[in-house]
């Protein structure tokens, strides 16, 4: 099982690599298109600006490519939002895979919203053998409002989605990488699992 | 917790320290036994040791599933960097902060705020509460209501507030003050400095309101489990990931 995680100069590729790591998977970093193109799982992260993340993808030519993967493929966090048609961050359009917006957090009084939080609504083999309202690693002060893609939800001083799912685009805001044991098992369900 | 070359080490008011185990086992074990994030201060991080502390940040980053955070001797985005590469989620900066208040808004400008933890170490002096730097060795000149809201102002994502008086004492933490903090402040307060038993965790978060605590010396020798604390705070009505 070839995996990729996708390189392009946003955040920290390093925790996602060593959480593959402790679950047998070599993940191969890469921007490449033909390397990206020939995995069968990829992963795309991200922390930072989106502006500055959807220029590089632009540059890079890999806002072309990423819409048009057929294999399974993870956003995480940044990586979930630049998935969305738009996101409120400085304005910025992102790849389309979904038809959504992504909005600032402003119901909450401390924003980022930082912390473990559960998730509920759980809808898809990515969370087979993950509890129902389970607790999740979260760093963001954008959200994806709860939508027809929605594969699970969370509550932080509003509802939105915690992850979302068309065909073989999966994305979520919070950190499996960091989300402990369950986490790790998201990314097993990922890489392993009957997600199709 | 606290690391010198390598290895975890717990005083009592900032002094005294003793050895209390490798720190990628005990953070390993933690990581394990439900701790929600961990902090680790690199107190001799001198320029000479910088690739030391490094080195087990990547080893800690390695093996454990949760978030963490680095401090000691951070003073540039170049330090930030490289701790960031090696894995660590979030870094925490205090006497480099207190000489150059400007680092808290680069860094912030750099990384992103959530990445910016600052620790603030004071303790009470008839009635007011003085900022010390360097491991609590050195008084900064800054009252610590103020100096708080200046870093809350200048981008910190998260405050780590530490009183001296309390560390180690085991005596419970310094509510009035965290409480005052709370009031103050939109950004998470981590309550450090007292803990003595699943009560005093309790107390930080009502009494306190505090949105973390972090404590060390308890769990370091085994006297009390992570697990105690999160079932004791959970009878008590307070939410927790267990």
């Amino acid at each position: 099982m070839k995996t990729v995680i996708i390189d392009y100069g946003a955040g920290n590729l390093f925790s996602v690599q060593t959480a593959l790591h402790r679950l047998g998977v070599r993940p191969v970093v890469s921007c490449d298109g033909r390397e990206i193109r020939s995995a069968d799982r990829i992963i795309f992260p991200g922390v930072g600006q989106a502006s500055a993340a959807m220029e590089r993808l632009r540059s890079s030519g890999l806002d072309r490519i990423i819409p048009s993967l057929e294999q399974p493929v993870l956003g995480i966090c940044l990586g979930m939002q630049l998935l969305c048609a738009f996101t409120e961050e400085e304005e910025t359009c992102g790849l389309g895979v979904f038809p959504l917006q992504v909005e600032k957090i402003r119901e909450a009084e401390k924003v980022p919203h930082m912390g473990w939080n559960r998730i509920s609504g759980l809808q898809s083999g990515l969370f087979e053998g993950v509890a129902e309202s389970e607790w999740m690693y979260f760093v963001h002060s954008y959200c994806v409002p709860d939508n027809a893609y929605t594969i699970a939800r969370c509550d932080y001083h509003r509802p939105f989605a915690a992850a979302i799912r068309r065909e073989n685009f999966y994305g979520c805001q919070f950190h499996p990488e960091k989300s402990s044991r369950s986490g790790e098992r998201i990314l097993w369900n990922f890489i392993y699992g009957k997600i199709a | 917790m606290d690391v010198r070359d390598g290895r975890t080490v717990k005083g009592v008011h900032f002094l005294n320290l003793r050895d209390a185990g490798d720190v990628v086992e005990l953070a390993t074990g933690y990581s394990e036994a439900g701790a929600d994030e961990l902090v680790f201060l690199d107190i001799t991080a001198s320029r000479e040791k910088r690739h030391t502390m490094l080195e087990w940040v990547e080893r800690v980053a390695q093996v454990i599933t949760i978030p963490f955070t680095v401090g000691g001797g951070i003073s540039s985005e170049h330090d930030v960097e490289a701790l960031l590469k090696k894995g660590a989620d979030k870094i925490s900066v205090n006497s480099s902060a207190l000489a150059d208040p400007g680092l808290i808004e680069r860094l912030a400008y750099s990384f992103g705020r959530q990445c910016v933890v600052v620790a603030v170490d004071a303790c009470e002096k008839a009635g007011v509460w003085e900022v010390y730097s360097h491991g609590g060795r050195q008084p900064a000149g800054r009252e610590l209501f103020d100096w708080v809201r200046e870093v809350e102002e200048r981008g910190a994502g998260e405050l780590l507030f530490t009183s001296m008086d309390h560390d180690g004492s085991r005596q419970g933490f310094a509510c009035d003050a965290l409480r005052r903090l709370a009031e103050q402040c939109a950004i998470p307060l981590i309550a450090s400095g007292g803990a003595g038993s699943p009560a005093d965790f309790y107390d930080a978060f009502t009494r306190g309101k505090a949105d973390a605590v972090l404590a060390a010396g308890i769990f370091h020798y085994g006297e009390i489990t992570i697990r105690e604390v999160k079932q004791y705070l959970q009878e008590k009505g307070v939410t927790v990931r267990l």
